[in-house]
């Protein structure tokens, strides 16, 4: 891939030495790079580069100049351009978009998790824009990404109708669960499961959208109790800590499971970038055309109804709810369903058990951190079989702080909620 | 069912780290000061069970961090975040003599890292830990690339960074227990340096079991080194434990061939035959085998075969003529080698000549023979295979843990500040290292 240009030792002025710490992390977590040995007030380029499962590139790029002792420290030195401007210590990372002349429409997703994004992180001379692969780097490091942390287990569950991931963390147990839903999407997404099982959560990821031919998908309520009950039931699992994550159509689900379920009751809900509309059939939805080139679906579902048999009655919510809503979301009307639905808990005496954090600049696919943010990507409408560009929403750099911060704000709610503490009432402060 | 309580959350971090990294150990949702023991477990590459642990009380949240919580007992007390890496020892009912080092360096030593309700001391695999984890701990960085070597004459495994290079480089020596020893240069590695551990010592290389191999065998390692398109031939420097330390200084100062930039000599003495071969060596050494003691558990304590540091110049290296800088490497309590006699004596012979510049010596009071990369175990006393004989006795290297762990974390930072000052910089340094 790189074109091994070996330079000779009389060439060789400038050795840098390139450090990345750690050098093996889980995805959420911090890299401290720093840049030594090269002559002070020196332009140097840092530059990611990571090959994806899909076979494309994905690379990111900052511009420094060394301080007066040759060393640049990413985390205290600002970019002066590139994919990222300022101090940002993870922005070699969010900031990654495809390489020139890649397939458009890409989103990065890692769907084999047993094995580690394999990051190639370079120092190069001067301040380069273009041609990275055409250039050999004064120097190299690999760090590899882990959504799953050593000893977590991976559990396929093919269990009657109910197909999903289960990962559970290791150790004796008990801990507390998380049944995972994403989107529309469709598919069985497992990363953000793998990470949770990280963190000390049981969590199972759930496939309710097939994307298999001869399979179809269920989105009845009484898949998702089932579900549930997996979760629940597990000997490891602590079976009154069990709490629902969701984005997108996963937080209608969410929703809709917390305020009716009889069967099942969540200790707590994780909603991001969702609404409260009551058909789990979102055919609704496909009522859209194409819209500027892509398909923008917010501005289909406005105005939020005012008929309550169109929304789930949130008065019915007896959990604390955390609530994630990027102000960008181009994709559904998370904002104005978030206002909504605050006036309906207001209304029913039940606020308190609602925090809203709101992220202006963020799109709708606030994922866990440092990981790239698409602005809109290919998408496959299951339901009629098209494929369209999905304008999502957000800009690199606040919806990267977007995901950074929900994250972190969401593993302390869970951590919070799920683990029993003296004061048995629950309470949605932070 | 009845509900059970919840697991307290334990967290390593990094939970994959390398050999020399430290790491945090947090225990979450305990109940409030309540004691607890932290554990260590090591299933080595031999088969063998390897522990540590430390005595905790958790404070008024119900949490307890290793780097703010000093430890009551156990293997380790007081405010040490790696001790129960570096405490560890063979589990109660093991084999004697062991010594935990990693063969296979293409995998991570895996710990489970556990804890207990109570302060426990032993009886740990009869009871169920509260909560439970895993740590990879690697010699190996991603990208580092591990090359089998036999050209040339010669025998052992080279260690590529990742990157285009090239790299400056370092030539491995290990003592005399012998075979071949990939950890250190695999780290090396994963700091920047193409190192070479070299074999030497085995029957294999030099063909028959009684002879060893030549000057002109080293000589062959440092040139391939050299030669190699992706090492900068002009900065290359040995790294030498104990044998190989002595190896490493005889060269430097008389082979033509050998021309390090720098030295790191780590539990070494200049006490050999002036231009000798290592055969010259050990014969030397055999001459002086009456003055072998035993410890009162009967253990081998060769320190004094080389003593007393002779003052005839044709018996010890002429550290006057040393042509490049040495970081030396001393634990007072080595029972094995004269290092403190050593160093003092090389001292003098480099003040006397006017080359002392060159000279950085790290003395710890406390620590034995086998300075190693930290964080992992110290053994005071391990078998140890005399390589002609083929007789398996019990050696007392020496030093204590606690003291013997700290020199190791501290000297190991500063080789590797010394070898990126000397192989890393621009302009070639003989002033005295500032470390």
């Amino acid at each position: 891939m790189f074109p091994n240009k070996l330079l000779s030792s009389t060439m060789a002025t400038i050795s840098p030495l390139l450090s990345v710490k750690p050098t093996r992390g889980l995805v959420d977590e911090k890299i401290q790079i720093i840049v030594r040995n090269v002559p002070p007030r020196f332009p140097v380029t840092l530059h990611s580069l990571f090959h994806s499962e899909d076979k494309d590139y994905w690379e990111a790029f900052g511009h420094y100049t060394s301080d007066n002792r040759g060393t640049v420290t990413v985390s205290e030195h600002a970019s002066v351009g590139g994919t990222y401007e300022g101090t940002e210590p993870m922005g070699l990372l969010w900031s990654m978009h495809p390489a020139p002349g890649s397939r458009t429409g890409l989103r990065l997703r890692k769907m084999n998790v047993l094995t580690p994004m394999v990051v190639h992180i370079s120092v190069y001379s001067g301040h380069v824009t273009e041609g990275f692969s055409k250039q050999s780097p004064l120097a190299t490091v690999d760090i590899e990404r882990w959504y799953l942390a050593p000893g977590v287990r991976r559990i396929d569950i093919r269990d009657e109708e109910v197909k999903g991931t289960l990962f559970i963390p290791p150790g004796p147990g008990p801990f507390p669960g998380v049944l995972d839903l994403w989107g529309g999407g469709g598919g069985l997404v497992e990363y953000r499961s793998a990470l949770l099982a990280s963190h000390g959560f049981v969590s199972m990821a759930l496939e309710y959208i097939s994307t298999e031919k001869n399979r179809a998908s269920n989105l009845h309520i009484k898949y998702f109790e089932k579900a549930f009950r997996i979760v629940q039931e597990h000997p490891l699992v602590m079976k009154d800590s069990v709490a629902l994550f969701g984005l997108s159509l996963g937080t209608s689900i969410t929703l809709h499971m917390a305020a009716y379920s009889k069967a099942v009751s969540p200790r707590c809900c994780v909603c991001v970038s969702g609404m409260t509309d009551t058909e789990l059939n979102t055919n609704y939805i496909f009522k859209g055309g194409r819209i500027l080139g892509g398909v923008i679906w917010k501005d289909i579902m406005l105005p939020i109804p005012t008929d309550p048999g169109l929304k789930v009655d949130m008065g019915r919510i007896k959990c604390p709810v955390i609530l994630i809503v990027g102000e960008d979301d181009q994709n559904l009307a998370a904002v104005e369903s978030a206002e909504d639905l605050t006036q309906m808990m207001r209304a029913a005496g039940n606020e308190h058990l609602l925090t809203t954090f709101r992220y202006p600049g963020a799109g709708h696919l606030i994922e866990p951190p440092y990981t790239p943010h698409v602005r809109a990507s290919k998408f496959m409408v299951h339901q009629t079989g098209e494929k369209v560009t999905m304008l999502w929403g957000g800009y690199p750099k606040p919806h990267a702080s977007a995901q950074e911060d929900s994250w972190e704000k969401i593993l302390r709610f869970l951590q919070q909620h799920l683990y029993p503490s003296q004061d048995s009432v629950p309470k949605a402060k932070l | 069912m009845t509900e059970r309580a919840p697991s307290p959350l334990l967290l390593i971090h990094p939970s994959r780290g390398l050999i020399d990294e430290k790491f945090s150990v947090i225990v979450q949702h305990l109940p409030p000061f309540i004691e607890i023991t932290l554990h260590a477990l090591i299933h080595s590459d031999d088969g063998d069970l390897w522990e540590a642990f430390g005595h905790y009380v958790s404070d008024a949240t119900g949490l307890v961090n290793v780097d703010s919580n000093a430890s009551l007992g156990g293997t380790y007390d007081g405010l040490e975040p790696m001790g129960l890496l570096w405490s560890m020892r063979p589990v109660p009912g093991s084999r004697l003599g062991l010594r935990l080092r990693k063969k296979e360096v293409n995998t991570p030593v895996v710990v489970t890292i556990s804890v207990y309700r109570g302060h426990m001391g032993q009886g740990f695999n009869e009871q169920t830990a509260l909560a439970s984890v895993v740590a990879e701990r690697w010699y190996m960085a991603p990208g580092v690339r591990r090359l089998d070597i036999t050209e040339a004459g010669v025998t052992g495994t080279l260690f590529l960074p990742s990157g285009p290079g090239p790299f400056p480089a370092l030539l491995d020596l290990w003592g005399g227990g012998g075979g071949l020893v990939e950890y250190r240069s695999a780290l090396l590695a994963s700091h920047g340096f193409a190192s070479l551990a070299l074999e030497y010592m085995t029957p294999r290389t030099s063909g028959d079991s009684t002879s060893h191999v030549g000057n002109e065998y080293f000589e062959a390692a440092f040139t391939l080194l050299k030669q190699h398109p992706q090492v900068c031939g002009d900065r290359i420097a040995i790294v030498g434990l104990s044998f190989g330390a002595s190896v490493a200084l005889g060269m430097a100062v008389y082979s033509t061939v050998i021309q390090p930039r720098c030295l790191v000599c780590v539990s070494c003495s200049h006490v050999q035959p002036v231009k000798g071969s290592l055969s010259d060596v050990f014969a030397d050494i055999s001459k002086n085998a009456q003055n072998t003691r035993y410890d009162e558990e009967n253990r081998v304590i060769w320190r004094d075969l080389l003593l007393p540091i002779p003052t005839d110049p044709t018996k010890k290296v002429d550290m006057g003529k040393l042509p490049c800088p040495v970081l030396l490497i001393v634990g007072e309590d080595d029972q094995n080698w004269p290092a403190t006699e050593s160093a003092e004596d090389m001292k003098q012979m480099m003040e006397k000549a006017g080359n002392s510049h060159l000279l950085t010596t790290l003395s710890y009071p406390g620590t034995g023979h086998l300075i190693e990369p930290p964080y992992s175990p110290h053994v005071r006393v391990s078998n140890f295979m005399m390589t002609q004989t083929r007789q398996k006795i019990l050696v007392l290297w020496g030093g204590d843990t606690a003291p013997h762990s700290h020199a190791q974390e501290d000297s190991w930072k500063k080789t590797i500040t010394f070898l990126e000052e000397h192989l890393y910089r621009t302009t070639s340094v003989t002033s005295q290292s500032q470390l």
